[in-house]
């Protein structure tokens, strides 16, 4: 399995998402913006699900590099303590039992492209499934 | 400092008009309006014209008259139309000129917008997995709007009804059929909590408005409209906007609470004043957020407000008195101007069915959009 796009993840295990922290005001953000103004920031794992949707059609194709047969997925905004909300999927949960406020913890998720290749992207799951 | 007043005004139908370009139809829209002002291509001094998909407005001269006429394009986004119309008046409260229009016209492909990464600055892989999809976007906004605030997802069901109810009784919208609000409700799901009848759809159509001077007013003998303000403003720090890998913990204010703000203040009259407003409503959460953004009602008060009906065209305040985007789609150009179409209707009391009663005086248009774009008119009569 091979991340889908460089300079995501560390690679400590479990690893963590690179954000971005801007040098003058300190703002955190993901994923790590190109040049010299942020420098890389590895975020928390563990944070709260501050809004979500549930991803319900196939999106277009491109940019969508996921499978022809669709099944619905999860879309979060988790909001990782005093750093930044990061998007991503919500994994590892039925659809009913999310809800705001709920901790979660970095996973990763399978996008599972067409051509076989398969590719982590970065996710969330309750953070009890790990207990 | 004397007004700008707007004495014409002209639409192209909204929907789908297979054949007709966008361009035409803005052509069609600026024929109307001048004849509904009762001056001749000829006499236009100056135009502004706003299209985001649908070619450069300018080339309608070839349809209109090569008079040699200053004619600039506007390409703003969702605030295309606001734009368009600012600088217009502009032109007029200068001094430069005395009579002019603004246009704005579009013409989407079926389906959602097709946005690509690279246009917002964004990596490739976000595309990829699948998160360049503005209907996610406003699900998650209006999700956590919702739980903050305490609305049911019923809210968003009577937002959709009352669009398609205005709608039905609109010459110029697209959806006319009424939905009730159980079939709204049980409608398949697109994008938690919004089901399909919640979102508009992009679309066509055409609108354009002839401006004056006051003193141009009176020399043709216009009724004339005045634009007591037109504001557009861009988002501040700490806003949620479209197509966010990541979004500040630390909330902030709103290009829309800005353009708002300003266009109180330039009127000098605040939102207990505003008789009808036409607020943003690509989706049935945005007209929600957009009532008190725009300083209507509290945040959490619209249950309350959709319950009673305030909003509904014999309400307290009607918004969407002509459906709305929910009912006339969405063409990112020509949109704004159509608010503010309606409202010129409303205001001369031409309204027929949809007609606002007891004589309307002033009228409240806003739009909202990518990436973080606001744009407001007042209008009193």
């Amino acid at each position: 399995m091979r991340p889908i796009a460089e300079n995501l993840f560390t690679s400590e295990d479990p690893p963590r998402l690179i954000g971005g922290r801007e040098r003058e005001t300190g703002r955190v953000v993901f994923p790590l913006p190109q040049g010299d103004r942020y420098e890389a920031y590895p975020l928390s794992r563990e944070g709260t699900l501050w809004s979500y949707t549930i991803q319900r059609f196939r999106p277009k194709s491109p940019p969508y590099a996921g499978p022809e047969t669709f099944e619905p997925w999860a879309l979060g905004y988790v909001e990782l303590p005093g750093e930044t909300i990061v998007e991503a999927r919500i994994a590892n949960v039925d659809f009913d039992n999310i809800e705001i406020g709920m901790p979660l913890q970095l996973t990763v998720a399978v996008l599972d492209r067409p051509d076989a290749d398969t590719v982590a992207i970065p996710a969330f799951e309750p953070a009890e499934n790990a207990a | 400092m004397s007004d700008v007043c707007i004495i014409g005004a002209g639409i192209h139908q909204f929907g789908r008009t297979d054949g007709v370009s966008g361009v035409d139809q803005g052509v069609a829209a600026v024929r109307s309006a001048l004849s509904n002002a009762g001056v001749e291509w000829e006499d236009i001094q100056f135009a502004y014209g706003a299209s985001d998909a649908a070619g450069n407005p300018d080339t309608m001269v070839d349809r209109l008259g090569l008079t040699g006429v200053q004619f600039i394009n506007v390409r703003n986004g969702c605030a295309a139309g606001g734009s368009a119309l600012f600088s217009a008046q502009m032109a007029i409260r200068s001094g430069e000129y005395d009579l002019g229009i603004a246009v704005g016209f579009d013409k989407h492909p079926r389906g959602a917008f097709d946005a690509k990464p690279a246009e917002y600055g964004l990596p490739e892989w976000y595309g990829e997995a699948g998160y360049m999809v503005t209907t996610q976007f406003f699900a998650a906004k209006i999700m956590r709007y919702m739980h903050l605030h305490g609305l049911s997802r019923e809210a968003l069901g009577r937002v959709a009804e009352k669009a398609f109810l205005n709608g039905a009784i609109t010459p110029h919208a697209w959806r006319r059929e009424p939905i009730d609000l159980e079939t709204i409700m049980q409608a398949p799901m697109i994008s938690d909590p919004y089901c399909k009848f919640m979102f508009c759809s992009p679309g066509e159509g055409g609108v354009a408005l002839v401006l004056a001077s006051e003193k141009k007013a009176r020399e043709l003998g216009c009724t004339p409209i005045r634009l007591k303000a037109a504001t557009m403003r861009t988002r501040p720090p700490g806003s949620f906007e479209v197509f966010a890998p990541s979004v500040d913990i630390e909330r902030g204010g709103t290009a829309t609470g800005l353009a708002s703000k300003a266009a109180f203040e330039t009127a000098g009259i605040g939102p207990e004043d505003i008789d009808l407003a036409q607020l943003q409503d690509t989706e049935c959460g945005a007209e929600i957020m957009h009532m008190a953004e725009n300083g209507f009602c509290g945040d959490g008060e619209q249950e309350k407000w959709l319950i009673e009906g305030r909003t509904r065209i014999d309400g307290s305040l009607p918004v969407n008195t002509d459906g709305g985007c929910l009912a006339c789609g969405e063409p990112i150009g020509a949109s704004g101007l159509r608010q503010v179409y309606e409202n010129v209707i409303q205001l001369r009391g031409e309204a027929g069915e949809r007609q606002v009663p007891d004589s309307p005086k002033t009228a409240y248009s806003h739009v909202y959009g990518a990436p973080g774009v606001s744009a407001v008119t007042i209008l009193e009569r």
